[in-house]
């Protein structure tokens, strides 16, 4: 069995000893608590979670982006499992600043290979560059496709042509005088 | 360029390597899917995928949206197994929320999951084989018995891929009597349609020839490259979701965990032979065992559905993989981070290591027996 | 007994079944000769959505609520309601339009509707020439019949009927048991003194 969260974060401080940890708890019924660490030490954390007979987490599940635009800091987070003893899901997060020449983590892939794709797909849609990654290029986007369009102050260009049932914010742009709408809804425009 | 005098000289050829592109619009890709391959005469050399043709930005639409309205979204995921990727959304939000399932509706979701898991495995076989040359002939045998099942998945919730029939809590309509008699009639008709399947393929010569000793994927780099799945299982990796985590009422099922030998692409088709028969013991028990009750949990709103502040990952064993999502809520009533983990994306990092060396056909048959589905893949 | 090449002719054999057995099991032979001859789907299939009407067509059900249109994933509706000469709201749709070249076909319009408008039909012939208005559904295309309700799905129509009828009756009740409660009170009180209903003083009452 997986041993507690707060267990898990005393063996790894044994094991990394300058390792920044801390505990970040979730929704008490999915009760996922996630372990932060930092930059410098994420790779020793990583393999010591991998190679440690107790913990044996050789299976990285997931590994996700997310942008906390409040925080002003983007998160890593890998999801990792067990398959020679079964138990799981570990949760690791790492933490990146927002500014782009600062947004860059190490990467996971020397120690578990699945990592490869899903962290360009994290670089593509965030901008999180991950040194040491074998080959990191976009992988969703075309090539030649500037900016990071996950991010949550990321603005996507006005180039719809047809809206026939706009809302929102479509619906702003399209009364303000861009593209077209279809007569029944012009008739609401002009009232 | 073979140089005349040269060649009569030395007696060496100089050649070249070729760079092709294969895709994206190719018969045999499985949807927009590209391979950018270097190739010595006919033998692989490096391959690399090109991903992101079917992009449809579903993760951040599902950021726009209420936490129900994702659901007909995820359908159009892995478009074969509508239900199966429905299952996974609404064990996501569900482990995230704390809602508890009635049981009716446990068995339900088993049943679905296990005729979409027949019916995908049939189609994968089916396009494997259309892959290695035979044209249609075992497609189409495969595609007429997931005609019925397509046919049931109409009857229960109108649509026959795109199902959108589960919600948080339960499902959206009940199972009456006839629906489940039309079920055990699939289920009873299937073994022989197997039996057949079978004896046209497992001992064929020409699957033999081109299947055996191709893609070999080592155990260690099916568990250091996170593939999941018949994938994984045919290399050996004994690790099959309904066994480990137990989600939904699979504990209370008998059935077996079928592992290959070698993980070659035979391995990995005759395990999904393998693993259809296993479904088939567990849509028995289900059939047979299904208690009454409702259908839905009834304190889930169909509107202004919000789920407290958090994290969380919920997964299911789908029929190409472990399908995960992972779900970060600010507490209101749509998601802060939508991340779906699809096998197809993860299983195909192993894609180049598993061709090189060999040539261009196997390749293609290679692709073919990971199984992949392009809407998951690019999302 | 294992000869060499008996994988391939049992292969053989399998096809060979399958193909004179389609000349006389329909089981085998499962193409159906589309458009001469149709494949009949089930009650439940969903394809588009429409909208109920019961007398007439200019007395929908839909009472432009604009809750569909909030509910709908890809924001395929688009209602503006009917007001009369003074402003007044109608409680019904003047405009009513569904793209269903975005439309799709989740069925959750049809789950949030507070008054059984809203339904899905089963024609799936939608092909047009033409790409942008042609696929634009609006209020005169999508108003049905209850009658066309009935016909194309009867077990469900039947359960909306009876739920439709069960609330019209309860209201019914309740305004009878109301008015039977508001004629007793007047019954009861004494009939000569008008209600002070504005603050001017009762006729009749010394100033």
């Amino acid at each position: 069995m997986i041993p507690a969260i707060e267990q898990l974060c005393e063996a790894v401080r044994a094991a990394v000893p300058d390792a920044v940890l801390e505990i970040i708890p979730s929704t008490p019924a999915a009760a996922q608590p996630a372990l932060l660490v930092d930059g410098a030490h994420v790779v020793a954390v990583a393999k010591y979670l991998r190679d440690d007979p107790s913990c044996r987490l050789d299976f990285c599940s997931c590994v996700t982006g997310v942008d906390y635009l409040a925080k002003g800091s983007i998160e890593v987070v890998y999801h990792l499992y067990s398959v020679a003893l079964k138990h799981g899901p570990v949760v690791l997060k790492v933490r990146a600043p927002r500014d782009l020449d600062q947004c860059r983590v190490p990467s996971l892939t020397p120690v578990w290979r699945g990592c490869e794709f899903q962290e360009r797909e994290a670089f593509d849609l965030y901008g999180v560059k991950f040194d040491g990654h074998p080959d990191l290029r976009r992988i969703l986007m075309w090539d030649g496709f500037q900016d990071f369009p996950m991010r949550k102050d990321y603005v996507p260009p006005a180039d719809y042509e047809w809206e026939p049932t706009p809302h929102d914010e479509v619906l702003k742009r399209a009364k303000a005088g861009g593209g077209i709408m279809p007569p029944s809804a012009a008739v609401e425009v002009k009232k | 360029m073979i140089t005349a005098p040269i060649a009569n000289m030395t007696g060496k050829i100089e050649t070249q390597t070729l760079e092709v592109s294969i895709g994206p619009q190719h018969p045999s890709t499985h949807g927009v899917f590209r391979m950018d391959v270097v190739l010595d005469g006919e033998i692989v050399r490096a391959l690399k995928p090109v991903i992101g043709y079917l992009h449809r930005n579903h993760e951040q639409l599902a950021e726009k949206m209420a936490w129900l309205h994702s659901m007909p979204y995820t359908d159009r995921l892995d478009y074969f197994n509508s239900m199966t990727n429905n299952w996974a959304y609404a064990l996501a939000v569900e482990k995230l929320a704390g809602i508890k399932v009635p049981e009716r509706a446990e068995y339900i979701r088993v049943i679905m999951a296990e005729l979409s898991r027949l019916q995908n495995h049939a189609s994968a076989i089916g396009f494997l084989l259309q892959d290695c040359g035979a044209w249609g002939t075992p497609l189409l045998y495969a595609f007429r018995e997931r005609e019925k099942i397509l046919d049931f998945f109409e009857t229960v919730s109108g649509s026959r891929m795109m199902c959108n029939y589960l919600r948080f809590g339960g499902v959206r309509v009940d199972l009456d009597e006839p629906m489940l008699a039309m079920a055990r009639e699939i289920v009873a008709k299937f073994p022989k349609f197997l039996d057949e399947f079978e004896k046209l393929m497992t001992t064929n010569e020409v699957v033999l020839a081109r299947c055996q000793r191709v893609g070999i994927l080592p155990k260690e780099l099916a568990i250091a490259g996170s593939i999941s799945g018949p994938v994984a299982r045919a290399s050996g990796v004994e690790y099959d979701l309904r066994k480990v985590d137990q989600y939904g009422v699979y504990g209370r099922f008998e059935f077996g965990v079928p592992v290959g030998p070698v993980g070659d692409v035979y391995d990995r088709y005759y395990i999904r032979v393998l693993e259809m028969r296993e479904a088939l013991k567990i849509l028995q028990q289900a059939l047979r065992d299904i208690p009454a009750g409702p259908a839905q949990a009834p304190e889930v709103k169909l509107r202004g559905f919000k789920i407290p502040a958090g994290d969380g990952y919920g997964r299911v064993e789908g029929p190409k993989g472990e399908l995960g999502f992972y779900l970060v809520s600010d507490g209101g009533p749509k998601p802060y981070r939508y991340h779906v983990r699809p096998p197809s994306f993860i299983n195909i990092t192993v894609l180049e290591d598993m061709c090189l060396g060999h040539k261009v056909a196997d390749a293609i048959i290679i692709l073919g027996s990971i199984d992949i589905v392009l809407g998951e893949v690019d999302r | 007994m294992n000869y060499p090449g008996k994988g391939l002719v049992d292969g053989l054999a399998v096809t060979a079944r399958n193909f004179v057995g389609s000349y006389f099991y329909t089981d085998r032979l499962t193409t159906v000769q589309y458009p001469e001859e149709r494949v009949q789907t089930p009650e439940n299939s969903r394809t588009f959505p429409f909208l109920v009407f019961d007398e007439s067509p200019d007395k929908p059900r839909c009472t432009a609520c604009k809750i569909c249109e909030v509910e709908c994933p890809p924001k395929c509706i688009y209602i503006v309601m009917d007001r009369d000469e003074k402003g007044k709201p109608r409680q019904q749709p003047k405009i009513f339009d569904i793209d269903i070249s975005v439309c799709m076909q989740c069925q959750i319009c049809v789950e949030v509707c507070p008054f059984e408008s809203i339904k899905m039909d089963n024609d799936y012939e939608k092909s047009r020439y033409g790409r942008f208005n042609e696929l634009m559904l609006r209020l005169p295309d999508l108003l049905k019949s209850n009658e066309y309700y009935r016909q194309i799905k009867p077990t469900e129509a039947a359960a909306v009927d009876a739920k439709l009828k069960a609330e019209a009756e309860a209201k019914a009740a309740k305004k009878a048991a109301a008015a039977a409660v508001a004629a007793a009170k007047a019954a009861a009180s004494p009939p000569a003194t008008p209600p002070p209903a504005s603050p001017k003083p009762p006729e009749g009452s010394a100033a």
